[in-house]
């Protein structure tokens, strides 16, 4: 099993929902953050008084994949968060060692 | 004496012109006294509580959602209890000391603990013969108090001990606004204008910056000067805020400033036009101007905001919406549309540099500008008024109440170097006070400033307790 992490724009992710679901992923889990990398900041000017703001809103999505599904879900969310300019966000994908799903108690790939 | 007397504001009771009337050898039969028209008396009321409005909540939330939501319902009580506190005091002695005869800086004792502030009182107004509800100037002239102690707070906002802000406003109330309403706005009233002997009696018991003709139509000194400059003393006493410079001290809520810059606006047509204090042409006038010289000024500083610093901003537009009503305020009924347009335009371009080049100058963190835009707006207002009421540029020029017509040889020289003194008068005067106040504020257990902490924490919750918003 792989955990796959991406960090994404944030106005792509119904684009890469929606292709990781056509994918046959099944969850993911989102989160609201914010980085920095080589996309730049923004200045903000506030009458004579002007702020740097490095850091650039993203948002993470997690997905625990079987095997199987590595290669499928990293294309799906290359192609769908991909816009060809700086800051379209990274993906990291994890050795997972073990999954449960809390109702069943079920194991690993079935829990996934 | 060759004083000529300005179409200016605020008054007296009957009561003083029925003195003067003596003081000035006359004893007239008991004419009839004159009855308040019923139009005027509407529009007075209507006038002080939108002013009251622009208090509550339009500056708290123009000043609000400039700070930060941890300061957020910190300013909004400063606001909030500066306005009571300052309410209370003017019903208590404020109006007497600054509305009664007395000497050239401060009023008299008539009216103290409301003594003789009966339905059937009447103030004078600026025609002869006319009258108002002297309850209804009463409370006009309350708003205006309390609005420009409020204004202050904008400068030490976000570090300053709440006892410190009480102690302070009394004590700057009491010696700077009071006195400084009585300067500027204090005469006997036009019935007391029957020849030139008896202008020349009314003249001398009239405010020390009246009497000399300064022309402040609704409060370019008085109101805005006066506060601006405490605001800076107070900026430079308390201290910078932690962070200042270095860290983003961002504003929280843009939308709640426009919001709260435009209740300002709507409540500023009862703040000019009711400056009239009739329901006139004089009044329409002024009301003309405080809605178009904001849209000058919106144009002006939002172009040099463009242009210098490449976006025009929403709390561009915003400030200078304020500083166009700012500037207009002591020309409202002195000045054609012409020379509102002009002004509008002037403050505009002024406070966008008050704010920035003026406020790096200055070295002082005057939290959310007060000086930047009430200072330098009211300095640009006032000095404009002198050239803008003349005649010849289309303002309605300077009443002469014995010819009962308007005064010929308007000097626009003459007019600034007087408008110039008033602005020195009011720079100086409410300066000193505001150190001295500031300085016995200081004396207080924990003295101006919150500790550090409560500083980081936020002043909702380490002075007042409560949380503006869920975290």
């Amino acid at each position: 099993m792989k955990l796959i992490v991406a960090i994404i724009r944030p106005f792509k992710l119904d684009d890469v929902r929606e292709a990781l679901s056509d994918a046959g992923v099944s969850g993911i889990t989102v989160t609201e953050v914010k980085g920095y990398g080589r996309q730049k900041g923004h200045t903000e000017l506030y009458r004579g008084a002007e702020y740097v703001v490095d850091f650039v809103p993203k948002i993470r999505i997690e997905a625990a994949v079987p095997d199987s599904l590595e290669d499928i879900a990293i294309e799906a969310i290359t192609t769908a968060a991909r816009t060809d300019k700086i800051g379209d966000g990274k993906i990291f994908v994890l050795e997972l060692q073990h999954a449960v799903r809390i109702r069943t108690g079920e194991t690993d790939d079935e829990a996934l | 004496m060759k004083l000529l007397f300005t179409f200016c504001k605020k008054m007296p009771v009957a009561a003083a012109a029925a003195a003067l009337l003596l003081f000035s050898g006359e004893l007239f039969a008991q004419a009839a006294a004159p009855v308040p028209n019923k139009g005027d008396t509407a529009w007075l009321l209507v006038c002080a509580a939108i002013v009251i409005f622009m208090t509550l909540p339009g500056l708290g939330l123009f000043y609000g959602g400039l700070v930060r939501s941890r300061n957020m319902l910190s300013v909004l009580m400063q606001c909030v209890l500066v306005f009571a506190l300052v309410a209370v005091l003017w019903t208590l002695y404020g109006y007497s000391l600054a509305f009664t005869p007395g000497n050239a800086f401060f009023g008299g004792w008539d009216r103290l603990f409301m003594k003789g502030l009966t339905p059937e009182a009447t103030a004078a107004t600026f025609s002869k013969g006319v009258v108002v509800p002297e309850l209804g100037y009463f409370a006009f002239q309350a708003a205006f108090a309390c609005i420009t102690c409020a204004l202050v707070v904008g400068a030490f906002a976000e570090r300053i001990r709440f006892s410190a802000v009480l102690v302070f406003t009394t004590i700057w109330f009491t010696f700077a606004y009071v006195p400084m309403a009585h300067m500027v706005w204090f005469w006997p009233g036009p019935d007391a204008f029957t020849d030139q002997a008896a202008a020349d009696a009314a003249t001398a018991a009239s405010g020390f910056l009246f009497k000399r003709g300064a022309l402040d139509f609704a409060g370019g000194t008085v109101v805005h000067i006066n506060a601006a400059v405490a605001g800076l003393v107070g900026a430079w006493l308390v201290g910078k805020r932690i962070g200042y410079g270095h860290e983003a001290i961002r504003p929280h809520n843009l939308p709640l400033t426009m919001t709260g810059a435009s209740i300002l606006w709507v409540g500023w047509f009862g703040f000019n036009a009711g400056s009239a204090l009739e329901a006139n042409g004089s009044a329409a006038l002024a009301f003309v101007n405080t809605l178009i010289a904001p849209c000058a000024a919106i144009l002006a500083w939002t172009a040099g905001e463009w242009i210098g610093k490449g976006k025009p901003s929403m709390l561009g537009a915003a400030s200078g919406a304020v500083a166009g009503l700012v500037g207009i305020t002591p020309a409202a009924g002195f000045v054609g549309l012409g020379g509102a347009l002009v002004i509008g335009f002037a403050a505009g371009l002024a406070c966008l540099w008050g704010v920035s080049g003026l406020k790096r100058l200055l070295r002082a963190d005057d939290a959310l500008d007060v000086f930047g835009v009430h200072g330098v707006g009211g300095i640009v207002g006032a000095l404009l008024t002198g050239v803008f009421a003349a005649p010849s540029l289309g303002g309605v020029g300077i009443y002469d109440y014995v010819a009962n017509r308007t005064a010929d040889g308007y000097s626009i020289g003459g007019q600034l170097l007087i408008q110039g003194t008033g602005v020195v008068v009011t720079l100086i005067w409410s300066g000193l006070v505001a150190f001295i106040a500031f300085k016995l504020a200081s004396l207080l257990p924990g003295g101006l400033r919150v500790a550090a902490d409560e500083e980081r924490e936020g002043l909702d919750i380490t002075s007042h307790g409560e949380s503006a918003y869920d975290r």
